[in-house]
C-alpha cells in the first residue's frame, strides 16, 4: 500500500508539476492577435491530477516490488482472476466460447448499420497488421518503425495498378503482397548490419522517404490528392449495393484475419520461427548455434512486409482512396501499439489490442481528441508495469517426464 | 556559378548545422550514459520554443525593451526545459533502467507521443508567428542580405556552447563522473559516483541546449508549431548517428555536414525532397559504416 511519505511525496511532485507545466498550460497566447489568455483553473486541474496519479504510481510501484505471491495476497480480486482464467482455459468452456464469438462475428454485419461495418473492417485489418508487424517486433526482436510504408504500397499498388491498367482487386491483391515484400527484402539488405535503435531510427527514415515520394511524384501518384474512385472486392463481376459490398468486404477481410493467424502460429513454432525468436532472445549467441542471422532477419522483414502489403490492397478496396496522410509515421506507431499493448509475440494479445485500440476510440468519441495523448502515456505505462501486454506472450515449455523415459528404456 | 547564392546557401547549411548540433548533443551525451535514444528529446526542444513564444506574447504588452523581453523569455524556456528534461527522465526512463533496450525505447516513443498532443491539446494546432525581436546589426547592412544578424548569434551561442560544454566534461568534477558513468556503469557505482545524479545531470545540459536551440531558430525563422519537434529531432539523432553516436565532436561534424548537405540539396536540386536528403544520407552512412564518422567500432560479446 501507500506509506504516509509517499503522499507527502506526491504533494511535492504536484508542486512540480505545476511550476514545470505553468507557462504552457495557464498562458495561452494568440501572437496574430495579440491576445493572452490566463487559465488559472488548469493549474488547479494539474495539481489535483497529480496528486492522484502519483499516489496511483506509488500504488503500482509498491506493487511491483512485492513478490508474486505476496502480490497475489495483497490483491484478493487477483485470485479470482486466476480461478477466472482456469475455467476459461479447459476445452469444454473454451470451444462454446470460440464458435459463439464466431457467430457473433458473422451476424454483426446483418445487424449493425453501415458505419459500424467500416469501423470493424477496420479493426479487423489492424489485426492483420498487427499480427504481421508481431513477426518483425514480437517474434524477431526487431523494432520496426516504418511499417506503414509496406502498408502504403499495398494500397497504392491496388490504386495505380488499377488506375492505369485497369486490373482487378483479386489480381492486385497477390502482386500487392509481392511488392510488399519485394521492399522489405530491399530495405532488409543494408539493415541487416545494425541492431536494435539503429533499425528503428533507419526504418523510421525509410517510412518517412516512402511517404514523401507519394507525395512528391505528384505525376503519377496524385500527390497529396491522392487516388479516387478504386473499386471495392468483386465476386465474379457481380453488380452488388453498397451494404452487400460491405458485408462482402467485411467477410472478406475476417477471412484473411482467419488465414493470418492461422499461418501466424504455424511460422511461430516452426523451424523458421523458433530461429527469429533465439535471434531476438540474443543474436550473437544465436549465430554461434548455427542460425544463419541473415536468412532470420530477412524472412521475418519480407514475411511482415507481406502481410502490410494484404493489408494495404484491403485498405484501398475498402476505403475507395488512397493518400499520403494515411500512411504518416504515427500510422507505424498505432501498429506498434496495438502490437505492444496486446502483448509483444502474443497472437491472442493482438487481436485483443487491435480491438481495443480501434474500437474504444470509436465509442469513446467525445474523448477522440485526446487519444493520442493517452496512447503517449499508455505505451510509457504499460512498459514499466506490464511489460508483456494484456496477454502475454507464452514459451511453450517442454516438461521433462521421467516416468516416460524410463519406460522407453 | 552565382558566389553570392553559394554563400547564402552554406551560411544558411551552417545555421541549420548549429541548431542540429545544439539538439544532437543532447542525443548524443543521453545515449553515451543510458544507451538509450531519447524519443523525447525533440519534444524537449519544442516545448523550449513554444515557453519562449508564450512569455514574449506575455510580456509583450509590458512594453518593456524587445531585446530584453528575448533574453528574459530565453531563459525562462531554457531552465522550464530542463525542468522536463529530468522530470521526463524520472518518469519514463528510470524505472526501466535495468529492463530490455527495446522496452525503454517504446516507453521513449510513448513520451514524444505524450509531449506532442500535451501541447497541442493546451495551446493550439496552428502555426504561430514569433515576433522578430532581434535588431539587425548595424554593420550588416552592406553585407548585402547574405547573413542576417540573427544567423550570426546562432553561429555564436553555438560556438560558445560547444567550447563551454568541452570545458565542462573535460575538466570538471562532473564531467569526470559524466565519462566514467558512461564507460561502465556499475564500475562508476562501485567507485562512488552517484549515477541518478550524474544521468539527471546529463539530461538537464542536454534538454538545455535542445531549448536554446528551438529558441534561437524560431526566432530565425520566425514560426512555430506542435510538431516542429519531431522531424527536428528526427535530423538530430541523423547528425548524432552520422559523427558517431555517443562521442561530442562526432555530433557537432554531423550535425554541419547535414545542415550543409540538407543545404545545397535544396538549393541545387529540389526542396520537395528536403527531408529526404537526410534521410538517404544516414541510411547510407549506416550501411557503409554503422559507427559514424567518428565513432569507434564496439565488438559485440556474448
Amino acid at each position: 500500500m501507500v506509506t504516509l511519505k509517499q503522499i507527502r511525496n506526491s504533494v511535492l511532485i504536484a508542486l512540480w508539476m505545476m511550476i514545470l507545466t505553468f507557462p504552457i498550460m495557464v498562458i495561452k497566447v494568440n501572437t496574430i492577435e495579440n491576445i493572452v489568455i490566463w487559465r488559472w483553473m488548469n493549474l488547479l486541474y494539474i495539481g489535483v491530477g497529480t496528486v492522484i496519479l502519483s499516489i496511483f504510481w506509488f500504488f503500482l510501484i509498491n506493487r511491483r516490488k512485492l513478490e508474486p505471491e505476496e502480490r497475489k495476497r495483497s490483491f484478493a480480486l487477483k485470485g479470482k482472476i486466476e480461478t477466472l482464467k482456469g475455467v476459461l482455459a479447459k476445452p469444454v468452456v473454451q470451444k462454446p466460447l470460440y464458435a459463439a464469438l464466431l457467430v457473433i462475428i458473422i451476424i454483426f454485419p446483418f445487424v449493425s448499420s453501415l458505419y459500424q461495418t467500416g469501423i470493424m473492417i477496420t479493426a479487423l485489418m489492424y489485426v492483420i497488421l498487427g499480427l504481421g508487424l508481431n513477426i518483425v517486433v514480437g517474434l524477431g526482436g526487431l523494432l520496426h518503425l516504418g511499417y506503414a510504408a509496406f502498408y502504403a504500397v499495398g494500397a497504392y499498388t491496388y490504386a495505380l495498378l488499377h488506375r492505369y491498367l485497369g486490373l482487378s482487386f483479386w489480381v492486385c491483391l497477390p502482386i500487392g503482397a509481392l511488392s510488399a515484400m519485394l521492399l522489405g527484402i530491399l530495405v532488409g539488405l543494408p539493415v541487416l548490419r545494425l541492431r536494435g535503435d539503429y533499425l528503428a531510427i533507419v526504418t523510421l527514415a525509410f517510412g518517412e522517404i516512402v511517404r514523401i515520394l507519394l507525395e512528391n511524384l505528384s505525376q503519377y501518384t496524385g500527390g497529396p490528392a491522392g487516388i479516387s474512385g478504386i473499386p471495392r472486392p468483386s465476386f465474379f463481376g457481380i453488380k452488388m449495393s453498397l451494404s452487400t459490398a460491405m458485408n462482402y468486404t467485411y467477410f472478406l477481410t475476417f477471412a484473411l484475419v482467419l488465414f493470418t493467424i492461422f499461418v501466424v502460429r504455424r511460422l511461430e513454432h516452426s523451424r523458421l520461427g523458433r530461429s527469429w525468436v533465439a535471434m531476438r532472445e540474443d543474436e550473437v549467441a544465436s549465430e554461434a548455434m548455427g542460425i544463419d542471422i541473415t536468412r532470420a532477419k530477412l524472412s521475418s522483414f519480407a514475411l511482415g512486409a507481406l502481410w502490410a502489403g494484404l493489408a494495404g490492397v484491403f485498405f484501398s478496396a475498402k476505403t475507395t482512396f488512397v493518400n499520403p496522410a494515411s500512411f504518416t509515421l504515427w500510422e507505424s506507431v498505432i501498429i506498434l501499439c496495438v502490437v505492444v499493448l496486446g502483448g509483444i509475440g502474443s497472437i491472442k494479445g493482438v487481436v485483443l489490442g487491435a480491438i481495443v485500440i480501434i474500437l474504444l476510440p470509436e465509442y469513446l468519441r467525445a474523448f477522440s481528441q485526446y487519444r493520442m495523448l493517452f496512447f503517449g502515456l499508455i505505451l510509457v505505462m504499460m512498459m514499466i508495469f506490464r511489460p508483456g501486454g494484456f496477454i502475454p506472450a507464452k514459451r511453450r515449455v517442454y516438461t521433462f517426464d521421467k516416468a516416460q523415459l524410463e519406460e522407453s528404456d | 556559378m552565382d558566389l553570392d547564392y553559394f554563400f547564402q546557401l552554406f551560411l544558411g547549411g551552417m545555421t541549420r548545422g548549429s541548431i542540429y548540433a545544439l539538439i544532437a548533443l543532447g542525443y548524443t551525451m543521453v545515449y553515451g550514459i543510458i544507451k538509450l535514444i531519447n524519443f523525447a528529446h525533440g519534444e524537449i526542444y519544442m516545448i523550449g520554443a513554444f515557453t519562449a513564444l508564450i512569455i514574449v506574447g506575455a510580456l509583450g504588452m509590458t512594453g518593456l525593451n524587445p531585446v530584453l523581453i528575448f533574453l528574459i523569455a530565453g531563459v525562462i524556456a531554457v531552465l522550464t526545459s530542463a525542468g522536463y528534461g529530468v522530470t521526463i527522465e524520472r518518469i519514463a526512463y528510470k524505472p526501466l533502467r535495468n529492463a530490455p533496450r527495446l522496452s525503454a525505447l517504446i516507453s521513449a516513443i510513448g513520451m514524444s507521443l505524450f509531449l506532442q498532443n500535451y501541447v497541442l491539446l493546451a495551446q493550439t494546432s496552428n502555426f504561430l508567428p514569433f515576433p522578430t525581436l532581434i535588431p539587425e546589426f548595424k554593420f550588416l547592412a552592406n553585407a548585402g542580405g547574405i547573413i542576417s544578424s540573427t544567423q550570426i548569434i546562432i553561429l555564436a551561442t553555438t560556438a560558445l556552447v560547444m567550447v563551454v560544454l568541452t570545458l565542462l566534461i573535460k575538466f570538471t568534477r562532473i564531467g569526470k563522473a559524466m565519462r566514467a558513468t558512461s564507460q561502465d556503469r556499475q564500475m562508476a557505482q562501485l567507485v562512488g559516483i552517484g549515477i541518478n545524479k550524474v544521468i539527471a545531470f546529463t539530461f538537464v545540459i542536454g534538454s538545455f541546449t535542445a531549448a536554446l536551440g528551438g529558441v534561437l531558430i524560431c526566432s530565425h525563422i520566425g514560426q512555430i508549431n506542435f510538431y516542429i519537434g519531431f522531424i527536428a529531432g528526427i535530423k538530430a539523432f541523423v547528425a548524432a548517428v552520422l559523427g558517431g553516436i555517443g562521442s561530442i565532436p562526432g555530433a557537432v561534424l554531423g550535425s554541419f555536414v547535414l545542415g550543409l548537405t540538407e543545404s545545397f540539396g535544396t538549393g541545387y536540386i529540389s526542396s520537395d525532397y528536403e527531408d529526404v536528403f537526410a534521410f538517404l544520407f544516414l541510411v547510407l552512412i549506416l550501411t557503409i559504416r554503422p559507427s559514424g564518422i567518428l565513432g569507434r567500432e564496439k565488438k559485440a560479446k556474448v
